[in-house]
């Protein structure tokens, strides 16, 4: 009786320690001075520095990866969150042939693996001489992006229901006037979902940041952080520090919105 | 009959707005994917390689895919590949299951639970590979601290210089990320079920494994296959957590097939033969995608509505 009661309580509380010890041992290790990181390492802090960090923004001059990811993620997000809205909005509520074998193709083009489309890009990009600029970067992530909002938006405008256009219609108001005041700001908690998960897969992407960027100046936080071991030593304590920085904003996002996430994920789910 | 004309030139009307919505982001797809891709698979037909502009860019036809057929590095890889995608989603399944399972019965604390699996999911791959690789490095990481004071091991395995324990922090690394989100589309499978398909079943006396066996796991199933099949997917092109944690190492044995082609490409800077391994995992990829479009097809598109 008191085991069948009690598994899933266990295994939750399993979960949950599972899956914050990791980050618990990098936040930490990112305040342990370097000489102490591999000495009989303990689970409860003992000394705790800052100099992990200070080097990271002065040495580093990490805040320079940190500006390039919010500027790539946050225009992929403007741009293929206006523009798939529209697209969405067609898709999910108008009548017209060739509807179902537009949303598989969509779906198909959000499948695609990324590698099966570097050579093209790269060879793109350099004749506009765009390696290793900010719209060299954009441009690449609309591949994932655009499926991604498209996808997930159809999801959220059809939950709405049918009547609340044919009403507005019904009063005289022209179809995409409709869309445009009656259905917009209803949709607007799916819309910000989306834009949010757009923004978390933009902020994480690695393959096209390594591929099309050159040198720090336009490097992405990840890339930054996967290109910080040098030949011979590895600096653990800003390594660390950094993936403490790098997942704070995607942290904080989650947090504030795990609710409407989770919905998103798990109604039209396109990536893992 | 003037009725029914009214009603088509509505449907044209609808029809042309419609057309007009989808055009800028249907437009966007086709230049930055489809186009890409076709040249791609132009590409992957001549001899162009970067570091020898001298040698132009013959056409050769079927040539780079004979030399990848050929090649061991490339079977190699797609081995890698193979093993990786088996592993971690046959144990992203098992403990997703168990995850939902739990998480479907379980009333208090959802809030917390919902954040711990969220936030390893939402983190840059990249950086849950290097908290990996920190937590496996060096004889006296947190690993091997602990796996030698609770008498696992005998002495500190050194993680990174052996071809099969090197396999061990990538594996697990992908379990702790993604699981969460198999647990999460578990999970909705689960609260589909309706509650009074086990009440008949206890009525008729089923103990909890028989309904587990024969009302849970039959109408778990769809979810189960999206799982499955999402993962697969995703496992089929790991690239930044191997590249992050192992670099395809010690030498190229962990080597999956997305890092051999981008090796090619951007190291050797080999843009035909890379090009050939591109279509190579798009292929393989895409028969994946399909295979999930006809399982599921009808319910994603919306043939409901």
């Amino acid at each position: 009786m008191s085991m069948r009661k009690w598994w899933p309580t266990l295994v939750l509380a399993l979960l949950v320690v599972g899956s914050a010890f990791p980050l618990y041992w990098a936040v930490l290790a990112s305040f342990t001075p370097e000489a102490r990181l591999f000495q009989a390492p303990s689970l409860l802090p003992r000394e705790l520095v800052l100099e992990h960090y200070r080097a990271l923004f002065t040495e580093r001059n990490f805040w320079i990866p940190i500006r390039n990811s919010l500027i790539v993620a946050g225009t992929t997000t403007a741009f293929c969150v206006t523009i798939g809205a529209l697209c969405a909005y067609a898709l999910a509520r108008l009548q017209f042939r060739g509807k179902v074998v537009l949303l598989g193709f969509i779906l198909a083009v959000g499948m695609f693996p990324q590698i099966s489309v570097v050579s093209p890009l790269y060879l793109l990009l350099r004749s506009l001489h765009l390696i290793n600029t900010y719209p060299g970067l954009v441009l690449p992530y609309l591949t994932f992006a655009m499926p991604l909002t498209v996808w997930l938006m159809v999801g959220f405008f059809r939950q709405l229901p049918a009547e609340l256009e044919e009403a507005a219609m019904v009063d005289g108001a022209s179809r995409f006037r409709a869309f445009r005041e009656v259905i917009i700001p209803l949709a607007l908690p799916g819309i910000a979902t989306t834009a949010i998960l757009t923004f978390v897969y933009s902020w994480n992407e690695f393959l096209f940041a390594l591929s099309f960027t050159l040198g720090p100046d336009r490097q992405t936080v990840p890339v930054a952080i996967a290109l910080f071991r040098g030949m011979y030593q590895v600096p653990w304590g800003q390594i660390l520090a950094a993936t403490v920085v790098a997942t704070a904003p995607v942290t904080l996002l989650v947090l504030a919105f795990q609710r409407r996430i989770v919905q998103g994920l798990t109604a039209g789910a396109v990536k893992g | 009959m003037l009725g029914a004309d009214r009603r088509s030139g509505i449907e044209q009307q609808e029809a042309r707005l419609a057309w007009r919505l989808i055009l800028p982001a249907f437009v966007t797809i086709l230049l930055v994917a489809l186009f890409p891709l076709l040249w791609t698979l132009w590409e992957s037909l001549h001899l162009h390689d970067l570091r020898m502009p001298w040698l132009g860019k013959p056409f050769i036809g079927g040539d780079n895919y004979i030399e990848a057929f050929r090649d061991p590095r490339f079977w190699s890889s797609l081995g890698h590949t193979g093993f990786f995608a088996v592993t971690s989603v046959g144990l992203e399944l098992i403990i997703g299951l168990g995850l939902a399972l739990a998480l479907n019965r379980a009333f208090r604390g959802r809030g917390l639970v919902r954040a711990a699996v969220l936030i390893p999911w939402a983190i840059p791959t990249v950086v849950s590979a290097l908290l990996w690789r920190f937590m496996f490095e060096g004889e006296s990481g947190i690993v091997n601290t602990v796996l030698v004071s609770l008498g696992v091991l005998r002495e500190p395995v050194v993680w990174f210089i052996q071809p099969v324990a090197a396999w061990v922090p990538v594996i697990l690394a992908d379990v702790w990320k993604t699981t969460p989100f198999v647990a999460l589309l578990l999970l909705a499978g689960l609260q589909n079920i309706d509650a009074s398909l086990y009440e008949a079943a206890r009525i008729d006396g089923a103990s909890a494994w028989r309904q587990f066996r024969h009302v849970t796991l039959p109408l778990l199933k769809p979810a189960i296959l999206v799982a499955l099949i999402f993962r697969t997917l995703d496992a089929f092109r790991v690239f930044d957590l191997i590249y992050a944690l192992t670099g395809g190492g010690p030498g190229t044995s962990t080597e999956p097939i997305a890092l051999y082609t981008f090796n090619a490409l951007l190291q050797n800077l080999q843009f035909g033969y890379g090009s050939a391994l591109s279509i190579i995992v798009f292929v393989v990829t895409f028969s994946l995608a399909i295979l999930y479009i006809r399982f599921l097809g009808a319910e994603l598109t919306g043939a409901k509505r």
